[in-house]
């Protein structure tokens, strides 16, 4: 029998007693809940909540975990395809890639923790999103990461760089998982929110994935891994609320990450599930024991009983509050076969990490939680995800039509004058700095890794053949937020195709999308509108390219004193390559001839709205985003991975920001090489302060890849056979110099060097 | 050849050194596990990268005092041959089987870049004897403790004695900061005296493909392998 509160004070800590108090609206303010929500839990639980129970629900309750503002749109991303395994709702996305083989993989945000301690939560981003990927079973083998910092002349913006940077290499470089790309970019808009998100792919047997649903009552609940502390409590919460100029006090709710312990967690986890012990595992990760507990519960329609006094601890006295909400890295929680216990604990045993038997699974449907010989929380399972709050918030998209001419813009620079301009932008410039610091090579798999290739790719460990090194896995992070805030819908489907033109001009084939919705606050009707908006950008071009989202991560409220952050919803692709070798770097050799696939012959007049060059030249990026045409980007890709299987390609490199002409720098660099090019008839004679030459150069018309040959005849009866636009760019030399019409020749050494020079002296180098 | 790799509680190089033995002599290394203690007679230990014990200390310190150091001394006295890369070159110094210490990279970051490393004029060593004074190896490194510290008496004595085993050099034609750490001298790796146990920093075993970026690893790998087989 267990015993009621007041009949023995003595054997309970004065803080237990306090948490298992009735609680009160105030402490469901105090709390992040509405008066609306805490009126819901008392009604459905039938009782005032004590405090543990409180917390619980809050935690559930959270955007975080709930996911309250975006769940009704995230409903209508495509997630099915044939060759998905397993879509949104468990640890991370599953994809078939053949040979009997899985892919497994997520991107997931730490922003807010990440400003707030900048080394921490982006260490503790990568720790928790590579344990997503090894609790379905799989060995991690890349991380990625897309970043987005303040203003770069922001003095606070250096000190988040270093540290986020530290960070991320500090947790990936120990565990031995190579960092392989991303992107970093910067934006006065992220002064107050900078965003740190953190992708993980893993590789598995697609036989033998795990899943988090718990089976049989009856069978014991296992907590593995590191002890539970007093860190991070309540991070869940912090995680879903602007912030304001004290946000440093929140400093206490960040947790701290130990990538050693992370490692050998993986390792014991992965030796366990080689063995058929684990019936289902959950990684303790935002809301810790709660979401883990409840979550493994819910999906299983059953219920759990646990002693909380069985719980590993790091800190004396805890409560079932503090218990319950830390968030503690390094942490996991398993069902395992009964009478596995013994073998089980062996492996952790060897691995030094904690195992405890903490409680059972019961059919009774609700999460009852012993401690000190009370009860601290009996409450209904259901209630916490089935009636956490889904909101229909009203929103308004603003989709920005103004189209601005090349004329209107008062230019009076020269082009080599914008392209030296492009270059000392750190959103252009190489970002060696950082990826130098991460460790790219570890596992002895990286083919690319950075900017020697569009996509990073991996090989696959395993599938290595007398002909081959086998098949490869491609990577990227792509979003351009300054187009999705002009059109949300347009920037949506922007992310998605610039994504599949980066894995295709890598060689590998577009597959799936995890994707991170990064946003201010849902409750204002236009940034309601940025979300719905660019969801429905990523459900078209994601429907049309066929590749699914099968996880992803909301992050919201990331505001600062009501100011928000540009709406940033990320594309985490994976591709497939099925041969290593066909991979393409973006750099040209000499002598092949540049073609840009997708560039009609009569354009003269490049897109210049929203365009990096509007930004730099006017500083406004006040109109509408260049258009995406699906079809077009279809067949880019296709065209691309045609050629490329025909192997009549050397390089590939997609135009993206900074336009025709900054991709064709990028291209020649690596082997010192040079470029006439063959302007269009009508712009040759045109001056080198001309807007229509300009907006050629740095036009950022959409749907365009420029590749390299040296068997053009065979490339060009390709193209017209498929009825492509392309246009014939020039032969590269060894001249070392940008020749553009005699008037303007650039030497590509002098923008090479600032290329390199613009982030570390930046970063005070 | 029998060969054997260390593995401690945070080595995470493990595997690709036992792709690579593997792939140059067809057969899998041991792995030696860092409580046991019982081994057959090996001809190479190699003592991987990675984080041993999390850095915590100082990298290589904790790895150091495990059991199976002992074993690995006993094999070097027995005039065994050992290869440490990386954490595995700290583990050596810890362990006072190579001189000197490894210190924070120069600018205090972690590097992960290409290098390449010159042969110098040593002594005879299983790890040297198919490459010539003054050649050329493109290998890898990744470290945030890859500074090689001595006194000016302990390098002369390195120098002297034929120890230094490679040296970071500049590439042709470039200005780039060749020395990825600032080490003393720019050394790379060094040998113990009797030139069977060579400690390096950069990764041999990350440089075996063509799609690696060349293929020197594997040829310094092999090269060894010859040697230690006869």
């Amino acid at each position: 029998m267990m015993k009621t509160l007041n009949e023995d004070l003595y054997n309970i800590n004065e803080n237990e007693y306090l948490a298992q108090q009735e609680s009160t609206l105030e402490d469901a303010l105090e709390m992040g809940l509405t008066e609306d929500e805490f009126n819901l839990i008392c009604t459905k639980i039938k009782k005032k909540p004590n405090k543990t129970e409180l917390g619980i629900f809050s935690a559930m309750f959270s955007e975080h975990c709930s996911y309250k503002s975006s769940k009704k749109w995230l409903k209508t991303l495509p997630t099915k395809a044939n060759h998905v395994i397993q879509g949104p709702g468990e640890n991370a996305g599953v994809i078939d890639i053949g040979n009997d083989l899985a892919a497994v993989f997520k991107i997931e945000s730490h922003n807010h923790p990440s400003f707030i301690e900048p080394y921490q939560g982006a260490a503790t981003g990568v720790g928790g999103i590579l344990r997503d990927v090894f609790t379905m079973g799989a060995r991690p083998i890349a991380l990625l990461n897309a970043l987005r910092f303040g203003s770069p002349t922001q003095p606070l913006t250096k000190h988040l760089v270093s540290g986020v940077v530290k960070g991320i290499g500090g947790y990936g470089n120990c565990i031995g998982i190579p960092t392989v790309g991303g992107e970093t970019n910067f934006n006065q808009s992220y002064d107050g929110n900078i965003l740190v998100n953190a992708m993980a792919v893993g590789l598995a047997n697609k036989h033998r994935i795990f899943y988090s649903a718990a089976t049989g009552s009856g069978n014991p609940v296992i907590y593995v891994g590191a002890k539970t502390g007093r860190d991070g409590i309540h991070g869940a919460t912090m995680a879903s609320t602007e912030f304001t100029e004290n946000s440093s006090e929140k400093r206490p709710t960040v947790q701290v990450g130990d990538p050693f312990t992370g490692k050998l967690l993986l390792e014991a986890c992965l030796e366990l599930m080689s063995t058929d012990a684990v019936l289902s595992i959950q990684d303790m990760g935002a809301a810790g024991l709660t979401s883990s507990s409840v979550e493994m519960a819910s999906k299983g329609s059953l219920g759990m009983h646990l002693n909380l006094d069985l719980v590993p601890t790091r800190e004396e006295k805890m409560t079932s509050y503090e218990i319950m909400l830390s968030e503690s890295q390094e942490r996991m929680l398993m069902i395992l076969k009964p009478g596995s216990e013994e073998k089980a604990k062996m492996i952790f045993d060897k691995w030094d990490l904690d195992f405890a038997v903490i409680g059972e699974v019961t059919k009774t449907g609700r999460l009852i939680l012993d401690k000190d010989g009370f009860e601290a929380c009996n409450i209904p399972i259901n209630p916490l995800v089935e009636d956490a709050p889904e909101y229909d918030r009203p929103y308004k998209i603003i989709q920005n039509k103004k189209i601005i001419k090349p004329n209107e813009l008062n230019i009076n620079e020269t082009i080599s004058e914008i392209l030296t301009k492009m270059f000392k932008n750190p959103n252009i410039a190489s970002k060696r700095w950082i990826w130098e610091q991460y460790d790219s090579s570890v596992m002895g798999d990286t083919i690319s890794s950075n900017s020697k290739s569009d996509a990073a790719i991996v090989k696959i460990h395993g599938t290595e053949s007398t002909k081959s090194l086998g098949k490869g896995i491609a990577m990227t992070t792509d979003c351009t937020p300054r187009y999705v805030k002009s059109d949300p819908i347009n920037g949506g489907m922007q992310a998605v195709c610039e994504a599949a033109r980066n894995i295709a001009a890598s060689g590998a084939k577009p597959m799936a999308i995890t994707n991170n919705l990064n946003f201010g606050n849902p409750e204002k009707l236009n940034i309601m509108g940025e979300i719905v908006g660019s969801i429905k950008g990523i459900s078209k071009a994601a429907s049309f390219l066929n590749t699914p989202i099968v996880s992803g991560n909301v992050s919201l409220y990331n505001e600062t004193n009501g100011k928000g952050i540009l709406p940033t919803p990320v594309i985490g692709m994976v591709g497939v390559i099925d041969e290593v070798e066909n991979c393409l770097e973006i750099n040209a050799q000499d002598d092949n001839t540049l073609i840009v696939l997708g560039q009609s012959k009569n354009l003269i007049e490049g897109w210049i709205g929203c365009s990096v060059y509007q930004e730099i030249t006017n500083n406004k990026i006040d109109t509408a985003p260049p258009p995406v045409y699906l079809e077009n980007e279809k067949k880019i890709i296709d065209i691309l991975l045609k050629l490329n299987n025909k192997k009549l390609l050397t390089a590939a490199h997609d135009i993206s920001d900074g336009g025709l002409l900054t991709t064709t720098c990028e291209m020649l660099f690596k082997n010192n090489l040079g470029l006439s090019i063959n302007l269009p008839k009508s712009l040759f004679k045109c001056d080198s302060k001309d807007p229509t030459l300009h907006s050629w150069c740095f036009g950022e018309d959409q749907g365009r890849i420029i590749v390299a040959t040296d068997k053009i005849d065979d490339v060009e009866s390709f193209l017209e056979d498929g009825n492509i636009d392309y246009f014939i760019l020039g032969k590269t030399n060894s001249s070392n110099n940008l020749n553009l019409n005699d008037k303007t020749i650039i030497s590509i050494n002098d923008i090479k060097e600032l290329n390199d020079q613009t982030l570390p002296s930046l970063m005070g180098e | 050849m029998r060969s054997g790799v260390t593995i401690f509680p945070g080595s995470n190089c493990d595997r690709d050194i036992i792709v690579a033995l593997k792939e140059i002599s067809g057969k899998t290394p041991i792995k030696m596990w860092h409580k046991d203690t019982e081994f057959p007679n090996l001809d190479l230990i190699v003592i991987p990268g990675g984080f041993s014990f999390g850095d915590y200390l100082r990298c290589g310190a904790l790895a150091a005092r495990s059991p199976i150091i002992k074993n690995i001394k006993n094999h070097i006295s027995r005039g065994g041959a050992v290869l440490g890369i990386c954490n595995g070159f700290q583990i050596l110094i810890e362990a006072g089987i190579l001189p000197g210490s490894l210190i924070r990279n120069e600018k205090l970051l972690f590097t992960c870049r290409k290098t390449i490393l010159e042969i110098q004029d040593s002594m005879i060593s299983p790890f040297l004897s198919g490459l010539k004074k003054g050649q050329y190896l493109n290998i890898p490194v990744a470290h945030n403790e890859g500074n090689f510290f001595a006194s000016e008496t302990l390098l002369n004595e390195l120098k002297n004695e034929g120890r230094i085993a490679f040296k970071y050099v500049k590439e042709a034609n470039t200005d780039d900061d060749y020395n990825p750490n600032g080490s003393c001298n720019d050394i790379a790796g060094i040998l113990s005296k009797n030139g069977k146990v060579l400690g390096m920093m950069p990764h041999p075993e990350r440089a075996i493909y063509n799609l690696h970026g060349g293929t020197d690893g594997l040829k310094f790998l092999s090269k060894t392998f010859e040697k230690l087989i006869g």
